[in-house]
């Protein structure tokens, strides 16, 4: 880098007066008309940029809106708890899973916990964990046939109908099956006030019978 | 050493030469402050912008460590904080920094509404300012889900729960907000992109932008009682006192701020120092139930307020009130931009402040200590007093058991242990008769569920008659039912004399 004195700006302004551009003069000597070739291009230019915009902003909104645009259905598979022998009648019992839509860095976050209850020979009912009121982790107790969140104290009874407290409705609780003498059910998505597809009871419960022998052998 | 000024000059000179930062610099450091605005009332603003800064060097310095995958978060935390030399610290340093600039941001917010310095002309620089404070609170919340633990995770369960409210498109918000079905790694790396890049983005165009607003409208004059603020004529009052008596920002204000900067970082520097990094606290799997989580310090409010609100008025208080706060905060100058900027002449304004300060004072209080929550191992943890004990009969003792094991400590207290949830029953037998138990226990009422179904009728009986002998430490005179003694004083016939002849009751 040179370090010999520079003009600095009592130089510049010394300077000569640096030639300027001619002026852009319309034919008649007039001045400059708003719709000249420029300005047009110019306009021309901010409409081209829009639509290149516009084109970009399709795959770009696809990508960020894309968890969003996924029907529920597409996160949920028929997922196997184990056998019905496992749930002692009457009881009720903390059940992990894996959840079925995973990625690679997901570590122990993809492991989903419920509450499996038995209640007699075929009958059962699979709880979330999530509070109905703001999906805090519930805790069964079974000697006050209880379920309690830890976060702001909202109660249920032993079949998930709501005891006290805070939460507007009852458990949540997953649509289930017995295929084989293995307990399944319907999950993959965190269970909350908007997808009630989880608590709805179907119509006509049909055994899903492909993909559970599926799921079976692999 | 004189040839070595000259060129030291000669260099400057050749930057200042292409670059000409050298006039708008010292215009501005020299801009006309009115007299008595430098003052230590005018620090918080400049102590805001500093603790951003801090919080943009620690930051980056995390990110050299910090993985922000949700299988390994936890265990790059845990490798700062035990690991990495002095990784605690900055972790510490990052921690503090972060709620000392919320409270710095919100003193500075309080102080700007009370010495009205949002009127005229400085509306927008009020309304860029709203905005950076709800930036700075995303900040706050964003940081507090990249410390990926258990509090962590069921915030993000809290805030995905809340989101499912929206109506209509509840259910594509919480995907959209998650990344995914659930929350797992695309959920974190959301919100790590949301800490590092999108929100500070936005934070240092907005700053830029409010600093360069004081900087063109000049730092407010120090309120007067009786000056009032019009559009016609403020602009020339305010040069008037600007040019005739105004003093240069640098160094006549800036020192003040200078000082102030230094204590807050030292502030922040000695509580990393003695009070160590936030968390992380247990690792986030949500198989893991055993956990009682809670939001940090400046979300303790949010968190009470959820607690305390009826269920059905839950889903539009939480939409409403937000819009309606938000809505109004930014409409404030533009609707009050004109008038007294004193706060002696300006009482409903105090008024606000004091109560909004009171009612988030009370309700982070609550939310410390969270009275509403059962506490789920003081039914197993937290034995019965032995006085509540002595001398009881074996029925009675039988039903200290019950009490016990049903669980009803997680929401009762005994001798100050328990849950808070309910009313401590220390001395139930002084409010309640033996019937009035006996249906609270089997039919519930009043945010008690009902333990009919779990209470066989010898429990039932044996824990009423415990609860029968709860008279207090003093022993206090039992709840009496007024009318059962009516009827066995025998003062039932005045109502036998109203029944029709022949009919006895």
């Amino acid at each position: 880098m040179s370090t010999a004195p520079e003009p600095g700006h009592a130089a510049s302004q010394q300077s000569a007066p640096v030639p300027t551009e001619p002026q852009i003069a319309s034919p008649h000597g007039g001045p400059v008309h708003r719709d000249s070739r420029r300005s047009f291009l110019f306009k021309l230019s901010l409409v081209l940029n829009g639509a290149v915009g516009a084109v970009l902003a399709v795959p770009i909104l696809g990508y960020l809106l894309g968890p969003a645009l996924k029907r529920d259905q597409e996160f949920k598979s028929w997922i196997p708890l184990g056998a019905v022998g496992d749930f002692p009648e009457g009881e009720t019992r903390l059940v992990d899973y894996r959840n079925p839509v995973v990625t690679a860095d997901d570590g122990a976050t993809a492991n989903v916990a419920c509450w499996v209850r038995h209640v007699q020979g075929d009958q059962f009912q699979v709880f979330a964990i999530n509070c109905a009121h703001l999906g805090c982790p519930v805790r069964w107790f079974p000697q006050s046939h209880l379920f309690m969140c830890p976060c702001h104290g909202g109660a249920y009874y032993e079949d998930g109908s709501r005891a006290s407290g805070p939460p507007e409705r009852g458990l949540f609780e997953y649509q289930h099956s017995i295929v084989n003498g293995k307990l399944m059910i319907n999950a993959g998505q965190m269970p909350t006030l908007s997808n009630r597809a989880c608590n709805q009871k179907p119509l006509i419960q049909i055994a899903p019978t492909s993909s559970v022998q599926n799921e079976e052998r692999s | 050493m004189a040839g070595l000024k000259d060129r030291a000059f000669g260099i400057y000179a050749w930057f200042e030469r292409r670059l000409g930062l050298e006039k708008p610099i010292s215009e501005a450091a020299a801009h006309p402050t009115p007299p008595r605005s430098a003052s230590w009332w005018y620090v918080f603003g400049s102590a805001a912008t500093v603790l951003f800064m801090l919080q943009i060097v620690t930051g980056i310095l995390l990110a050299l460590v910090y993985t922000p995958s949700a299988g390994e978060a936890w265990a790059s935390l845990e490798f700062l904080n035990h690991q990495v030399t002095l990784g605690w610290f900055l972790r510490a340093i990052h921690g503090w920094g972060s709620d000392f600039m919320v409270a710095i941001v919100l003193i500075h917010m309080t102080q700007v509404f009370l010495f009205g310095a949002y009127k005229y002309p400085r509306e927008l620089t009020w309304i860029i300012g709203v905005f950076l404070l709800l930036f700075t609170l995303g900040m706050a919340f964003t940081g507090q889900v990249l410390r990926f633990d258990q509090d962590s995770y069921w915030g993000l369960g809290i805030g995905a729960s809340i989101m499912s409210r929206v109506p209509w498109i509840g259910g594509q918000l919480v995907h959209f907000m998650l990344g995914g079905p659930i929350i797992a790694g695309q959920t974190l790396s959301r919100f790590f992109a949301l800490h590092v890049f999108i929100l500070p983005g936005v934070l240092i165009a907005c700053v830029a932008v409010h600093v360069w607003m004081v900087l063109h409208l000049g730092v407010n004059e120090w309120p007067m009682p009786g000056r009032i603020v019009s559009k016609a004529t403020y602009d020339g009052e305010y040069h008037e006192l600007t040019s005739t008596t105004g003093v240069p920002f640098v160094p006549d204000a800036a020192w003040k701020d200078a000082v102030f900067a230094a204590a807050i970082l030292l502030s922040v520097v000695a509580c990393a120092l003695f009070f160590g990094p936030f968390g992380p606290s247990g690792v986030p799997d949500p198989a893991i139930i055993q956990t009682a989580p809670k939001p940090d310090f400046f979300f303790l409010w949010i968190y009470a307020v959820l607690a305390y609100l009826p269920p059905e008025l839950e889903t539009p208080f939480l939409f409403i009130a937000p819009t309606v706060v938000i809505v109004g905060m930014l409409l404030l100058p533009l609707v009050a931009g004109e008038g007294e900027k004193h706060w002696s002449r300006r009482p409903v304004a105090v008024l606000m402040v004091a109560v909004i300060a009171v009612a988030l004072g009370v309700f982070t209080h609550l939310g410390t200590y969270t009275p509403w929550s059962p506490i789920m191992e003081s039914w197993s943890g937290d034995p019965t007093p032995t006085y509540f004990l002595k001398g009881r009969s074996p029925l009675e003792r039988q039903g200290a058991l019950v009490l016990q094991n049903k669980q009803c400590r997680n929401c009762h207290a005994l001798g100050g242990r328990g849950g808070m949830r309910g009313p401590a029953l220390d001395a139930i037998a002084t409010r309640m008769t033996e019937d009035q138990m006996i249906r609270q226990v089997l039919q519930g009422g009043g945010n008690m569920p009902a333990y009919g179904k779990a209470l066989s009728a010898a429990e039932t009986r044996a824990l009423v008659a415990f609860l029968m002998t709860l008279r207090g430490k003093d022993n206090l005179a039992p709840a009496i039912d007024a009318s059962r003694t009516l009827t066995q004083s025998g003062a039932m016939r005045v109502p036998m004399v109203r029944a029709p002849a022949g009919k006895t009751p």
